[in-house]
């Protein structure tokens, strides 16, 4: 690993599309990405997030639009000309090759020229051993800092789930690239390796100071990890932002139902002309002019709380099952309109056999019929 | 219950070891003539072993008093050549056949099917009337070319490469590989396997080839081991019994103690041709 | 890339293509040509025939009988070979032990050279030198001679061929034997099927129908193109009686020179080898919706 180490590079989407037959799974991406940024490409499986990743490093050219990585524009560019590294989804080590050697290939291929690559004829080349040792010196380098130093001899085949991830972490750092690229690198992992293999992520970010592009359908990932989240669907970017913004403030219905777990609480709503929004016997009101019509409001199960049975202003629920979490509860309730509501509660005290959940009016989220958010502030009207 | 168990693995050996016995007599048989003298070949008296150990001088005449030398470096020569360049020719077409997208991919494919049933007597009119015009009959390219093209090596390491991960490849491009260092420093050490398997396919078959070799061979120079043992029995030594075993058990050596020392590796290469 | 990736694949393939033009279309071209024309080899004029030779084919004795003696040979070699190395396989899949033992010595034949041990099977049978004469006249048959005999020719090379077959088939068999998972004998066993005969009737027989039905082509491909046994042991005799379409073929274009003729003859052949590629072929597809 140099020590002088380049200063990262951003990346600059315009107009991306793709196509794949008849199918747009790319549908004009626009994304900035800056410097040094951990920025993360979230959604369902099959809303293009892992095309685009392999749009940037070349391994499927965009049909239309541009992308650039530091000042270049690499449309034409070849992915190993592209100066970027990628951690795969398998892994992608080479099976035959020993750790050192998959961490020292991306090296051997930039300094030494194919005839000092090939078998026998690589022996005529006197400066090969001196490059080996160089090349070995940054591999060995890199391995301490993954801590994968004790298994430099070993082959893939040989190591666990979590030391593979490390070697093709260390292939990608030893390049020292523009950016690293990440397709769902965590996702080969049983649940414990992979918290933890996140907490070590977001701190090799810091300590690289890298640009970091990392796909994953895993919210929570995306939300742990990221300087900025990128929500696509269907071949677009449906929001970008913090995970608090994505969070606090989700642009549409589909944004607030793919990030949060248990999955926010969704209740169909009729707004009046007047201003007032009712449901399940609920008076809403909004600060603001709203078009008439279908809404819908967005829960959060933490935006609930308990209340005694028939608390004016609260929603009469029924329990369905209550989920202990240790220190707190998962309550499944519906509600007598019958719409299925999580909540989540401290676990202070037993849950009670009857109760009512009160609304946080200022935690609420409106939706248009559209889906679109509703931008305004809303407020509850208690009867007396 | 055991009783019946040890009643049935009883009859078992008894069936597997009857028929192993027909199986291996000939081979008994030639090693035991081969060291046989030949008064008691041809005696009155019958000695299962022979009473005189005459396997110095039957494997004498053998290999001095015949062609059989040469006849068997010929034959490692042409089995090599041909290998070397059936892999050489193969594996880079059957890494594109799996893994790449070019023009003609499918049309390349369906002849590989097709050359899968065509044996050597089907083209073997047309390329010895080809070899007779370019006075190239008797000579090692003669007996090597029609066999440079194997489609089943094609088909065979195309199904290999099409297992091998995408991904793996995709990272190698990443890494700065060119395709052609992708398959000859990724793709082929990985079906080293495969190319084992496929190696001892040939080599055997090319080993054993008779038909081919009977038709393009005309010299003593250019004999390979099937023809010589030919003309061994056909020659005015052919009475001498015990060195024509001796010839024979030399010829037969070399595949059979490749067979003892990698016998899966054997095992897997002749019968890839089976279903898996 | 992809553009990248295209040029790459062309290139590698362009020298398998320019081989599969030389050593089989391009000769195939020619055979069919050839098949049309009264050619010989180092004849000065050459005249078509049209479909003379093809007609000419179902009028030779020669050609009939060597199609009989063939498809005789196969009938003689098929049963053997296939239940033969299927009973094999069961017995050697059963031992433990001694499993590689077997499996070694009844795969030994396969990887011999067969000119070679079929100079051995010459000298067994001599009429008078040869051991099996021997236990023949101890069994009272004296002066049986296997290889001279019209009548028994064939039937001898057909257990040649056996010999040298079976334990290939085997092999086969094993590994279709060890690709049934243990479990489904398990839940025979506890659905009552727990007997020998129970147990090959309703697991292994069906599980192992692909595998047979591979087998039998494969072996009936391999009968079809006797040839080394017959040009080693009988020359295609005594009268005729192990000629054998390949070396019918042999006789015909490498030793008399009727190259036309020869090629008519191998573009018959070769459509008996496509219609036993479709069977194969048609097998195996089968074998993978089984799988």
């Amino acid at each position: 690993m140099p020590t002088n180490r380049r200063p990262p590079a951003g990346i600059t989407l315009r107009g991306i599309v793709k196509r794949y037959g008849p199918a747009t799974v790319l549908d004009g991406i626009d994304l900035d990405i800056a410097p040094g940024e951990f920025l993360t490409l979230v959604g369902p499986s099959g809303c293009g997030k892992s095309t685009l990743l392999r749009t940037i490093a070349g391994f499927e050219p965009q049909d239309e639009g541009q992308v650039r990585i530091g000042d270049r524009v690499v449309d034409r560019l070849p992915p190993a000309e592209r100066d970027v590294a990628m951690v795969f989804q398998s892994y992608a080590l080479y099976p035959h090759m020993t750790v050192a050697g998959n961490i020292a290939t991306p090296l051997e291929m930039r300094r030494l020229s194919l005839a000092e690559r090939l078998p026998l004829l690589r022996l005529a080349s006197p400066r090969r051993p001196r490059i080996r040792r160089e090349i070995m010196a940054e591999v060995e380098a890199v391995a301490r800092q993954l801590d994968i130093l004790p298994l430099l001899a070993r082959k893939p085949a040989q190591l666990s789930g979590g030391q593979r991830q490390r070697v093709a972490l260390g292939r990608a750092m030893v390049r020292d690239p523009a950016a690293f690229l990440m397709d769902e690198p965590l996702s080969n992992l049983d649940a414990r390796l992979r918290v933890q293999m996140r907490t070590e992520l977001a701190e090799l970010h810091k300590r690289l100071g890298a640009t970091f592009v990392y796909v994953t359908h895993d919210q929570v990932e995306a939300m742990t990890m990221s300087d900025r989240v990128a929500l696509m669907e269907a071949g677009r970017i449906l929001q970008l932002g913090t995970p608090a913004a994505l969070y606090d403030t989700p642009a549409s219905i589909s944004v607030a139902r793919f990030i949060g777990s248990p999955p926010i609480n969704l209740l169909p709503a009729e707004a009046r002309a007047d201003g007032a929004i009712m449901t399940e016997g609920l008076r809403l009101h909004a600060h603001g002019a709203l078009p008439a019509g279908r809404v819908t409001l967005g829960l959060r199960p933490e935006a609930l709380e308990l209340a005694p049975p028939e608390t004016p202003g609260t929603l009469p629920v029924s329990l369905r099952r209550a989920e202990n979490l240790g220190a707190e509860w998962l309550l499944h309730a519906v509600t007598p309109g019958g719409t299925d509501l999580v909540a989540r509660v401290p676990a202070t005290a037993p849950v009670p056999e009857r109760f009512s959940l009160a609304i946080d009016p200022a935690r609420l989220h409106l939706f248009g019929a559209d889906g679109q958010r509703l931008v305004t502030r809303l407020g509850l009207r208690v009867p007396a | 219950m055991r009783r019946r168990g040890l009643l049935g693995a009883l009859l078992s050996h008894a069936v597997l070891l009857a028929g192993a016995v027909l199986m291996a007599a000939p081979f008994l048989w030639m090693l035991l003539t081969s060291i046989r003298p030949p008064e008691e070949v041809f005696g009155t008296v019958f000695n299962l072993i022979p009473t005189r150990f005459a396997g110095y001088e039957n494997y004498r005449v053998a290999l001095v008093e015949s062609n059989l030398p040469r006849a068997l470096l010929n034959g490692a020569i042409v089995c090599l050549g041909i290998l070397a360049v059936q892999l050489l020719f193969a594996i880079p077409s059957a890494y594109a056949l799996a893994k790449l997208k070019f023009r003609g991919r499918e049309w390349l494919f369906g002849l590989v099917l097709f050359g899968l049933c065509v044996p050597i007597q089907v083209p073997a009119l047309p390329l010895y009337l080809g070899l007779a015009q370019a006075g190239l009959l008797d000579s090692f390219f003669a007996l090597m070319a029609p066999f440079f093209l194997t489609v089943f090596g094609m088909f065979l390491f195309r199904q290999f490469f099409r297992s091998y991960p995408d991904e793996v490849l995709d990272a190698a491009r990443l890494d700065g590989m060119g395709e052609f260092e992708i398959v000859w420093r990724l793709a082929a050490p990985a079906a080293l396997p495969a190319i084992a398997a496929f190696s001892i396919f040939s080599i055997v078959a090319h080993w054993n080839d008779l038909y081919w070799p009977l038709i393009v061979v005309t010299s003593a120079e250019r004999s390979v081991p099937s023809l010589a043992i030919l003309a061994f029995r056909d020659s005015e030594t052919g009475g001498n019994y015990g060195a024509l075993m001796a010839a024979a058990a030399i010829t037969t050596a070399p595949l059979i103690i490749g067979f003892f020392a990698a016998r899966r590796a054997f095992l897997r290469g002749i019968t890839m041709t089976g279903p898996r | 890339m992809n553009r990248a990736k295209a040029l790459a694949g062309a290139a590698f393939a362009a020298p398998a293509f320019a081989l599969m033009l030389a050593l089989l279309i391009g000769p195939l071209l020619v055979l069919l040509a050839l098949s049309v024309t009264d050619y010989r080899l180092g004849a000065m004029a050459v005249k078509l025939v049209g479909l003379g030779h093809y007609a000419a084919l179902f009028q030779d004795e020669v050609f009939q009988r060597a199609l009989r003696n063939t498809f005789l040979y196969v009938a003689l070699v098929l049963p053997g070979a296939v239940f033969g190395g299927l009973g094999i396989a069961l017995l050697v899949h059963a031992r433990v032990r001694t499993r590689s033992f077997y499996e070694v010595i009844y795969f030994l034949p396969v990887t011999s050279t067969l000119v070679a041990m079929a100079t051995v099977w010459q000298f067994m049978l001599h009429p008078s030198l040869g051991p099996v004469s021997a236990v023949f006249a101890a069994l009272g048959m004296a002066g049986v001679d296997l290889l001279n005999d019209p009548s028994l020719a064939l039937g001898t090379l057909a257990m040649i061929g056996l010999w040298q077959q079976v334990g290939f088939n085997m092999v086969l068999f094993l590994a279709g034997l060890s690709a049934i998972p243990r479990d489904l004998y398990e839940a025979a066993a506890l659905d009552g099927a727990g007997g020998g005969i129970d147990r090959f009737l309703r697991v292994t027989w069906p599980l192992l129908g692909p595998t047979t039905m591979f087998v039998t082509i494969t072996s009936t491909i391999a009968a079809f193109k006797v040839f080394d046994t017959v040009a080693v042991l009988t020359k295609g005799g005594p009268l005729g009686s192990t000629e054998t379409l390949l070396y019918v073929l042999y006789l015909e274009g490498f030793q008399y020179f009727r190259t036309g003729y020869a090629a008519a003859m191998t573009i018959v052949l070769l459509a008996f080898l496509i219609i036993l590629s479709l069977l194969q072929a048609r097998v195996i597809d089968r074998r993978v919706h089984y799988a």
